[in-house]
């Protein structure tokens, strides 16, 4: 991972703070922040993309066999699929 | 039969331009509305984005959430800079030293940023007719810096600056209808949009981007932290803001009004405070005033709508 910011030394900052390399965000894992996390209940699941479409933190992936799962590195734990899914598929359980 | 709009979502772009790893809060609508946004305008667009919480989220120091070309600009100036950029870019192709493609600009900024002190900026941007695009996230208080007041607060919404107390209730003063002053600037795209509907969100934001000329698109972004309310509920709340008017979805193309989300028999507004804690201090008789004014505002939305159809 990329140092903190405190651990640069001025030497070592690009001209004008220009960040070179693109999508360096997910090197930072807000998956520790979670207190809960969602499971499918793929017998439920109707591979509708609505916890996909509303994850805020694009943690929500679609799998080779269609069906949808969290990505535990990003994940916030934040409920919106679960609130959403149109079958009920999705609970929130308590840990990570 | 299938009900097909279930599966609409799939239709998206799965390409993500806006990253995970993001530091939005829990829930943050305003997040998903800029992954939404960032999927309509595509790889070849060039973002300049005012101060506010998603600069702050996506953009500290060391790392970036952005796939596609972004520029951190002061509060005030994002329009300014995004028109800039727009002329560079078009003075360049003519001297041939770049070839000849098209490039989406956008400006993007809170509601701080939009209607507050980035206004005479956007203004300018737009009377000059620049081909951009202006997208204000909408969460209705200066939230990045802990919940104030903006222009862009509803009547009655306690924040840290206008607090609900003995003698005050909230906000005195009624939102900016920042749609209807960019639509007086005669420019030929303006919607309203809200993240609770991305498809919709889509479509606006595509169409915006294809227009040529200026176009804005106001989005409301719920703010579960500044709102109030449980992370979960950002989506649900969203939608409730447009089905009692609170926010109606419209467009006006070329100065023709539009309703994009029309029903018939509005919820009572009842339904969208309930829960959430910035209006929990609203009397009975506040809420009747709000709700008299939200259903005359609409009235009057409903009447532009229907005299361009005559």
């Amino acid at each position: 991972m990329t140092k903190p910011a405190d651990q640069f030394k001025w030497q070592e900052l690009t001209v004008g703070f220009v960040i070179p390399e693109p999508g360096t965000a997910r090197e930072y894992h807000t998956g520790d922040w979670r207190s809960t996390h969602p499971v499918w209940d793929e017998k439920k699941c109707i591979k509708c993309g609505r916890c996909w479409v509303f994850c805020p933190d694009m943690a929500v992936f679609q799998k080779a066999d269609q069906y949808f799962t969290m990505n535990p590195d990003y994940c916030k734990g934040c409920s919106i699929c679960s609130r959403e899914c149109p079958t009920e598929a999705i609970t929130m359980l308590e840990g990570k | 039969m299938i009900n097909l709009d279930l599966y609409a979502p799939l239709m998206l772009p799965k390409e993500e331009l806006f990253t995970s790893g993001h530091r939005a809060c829990q829930g943050c609508a305003e997040a998903l509305a800029v992954r939404i946004v960032c999927k309509a305008l595509g790889r070849n667009s060039i973002v300049a984005m005012a101060t506010g919480c998603m600069e702050i989220v996506s953009s500290p120091l060391p790392t970036t959430a952005w796939q596609i070309p972004w520029i951190h600009v002061a509060f005030e100036n994002a329009a300014a800079v995004a028109s800039g950029v727009e002329s560079g870019l078009k003075a360049l192709m003519r001297k041939g030293r770049l070839p000849h493609k098209k490039i989406t600009i956008a400006g993007m900024a809170g509601d701080g940023g939009t209607a507050d002190i980035g206004l005479q900026a956007l203004s300018g941007a737009m009377e000059r007719g620049h081909d951009m695009i202006f997208v204000c996230y909408d969460n209705e208080a200066y939230m990045n810096t802990g919940i104030q007041r903006s222009s862009a607060t509803p009547f009655g919404a306690s924040t840290t600056t206008s607090p609900a107390g003995k003698v005050k209730a909230g906000q005195e003063t009624w939102k900016k209808n920042m749609p209807e002053i960019m639509a007086a600037h005669g420019i030929p795209y303006v919607a309203t949009a809200c993240s609770a509907y991305p498809i919709d969100l889509y479509e606006k934001v595509k169409r915006a981007a294809l227009v040529k000329g200026p176009a804005y698109v106001h989005c409301l972004s719920v703010c579960p932290t500044g709102w109030r309310i449980p992370s979960g509920d950002a989506i649900r709340y969203g939608r409730l803001a447009v089905e009692t008017a609170a926010f109606p979805l419209y467009e006006v193309i070329d100065g023709k009004y539009q309703l994009t989300f029309d029903s018939p028999k509005l919820k009572p507004i009842t339904d969208y405070f309930k829960g959430q804690g910035r209006f929990r201090h609203l009397t009975p008789e506040a809420v009747a005033r709000i709700q008299e004014r939200i259903t005359r505002d609409y009235e009057k939305l409903r009447a532009k709508c229907e005299n361009v159809n005559k």
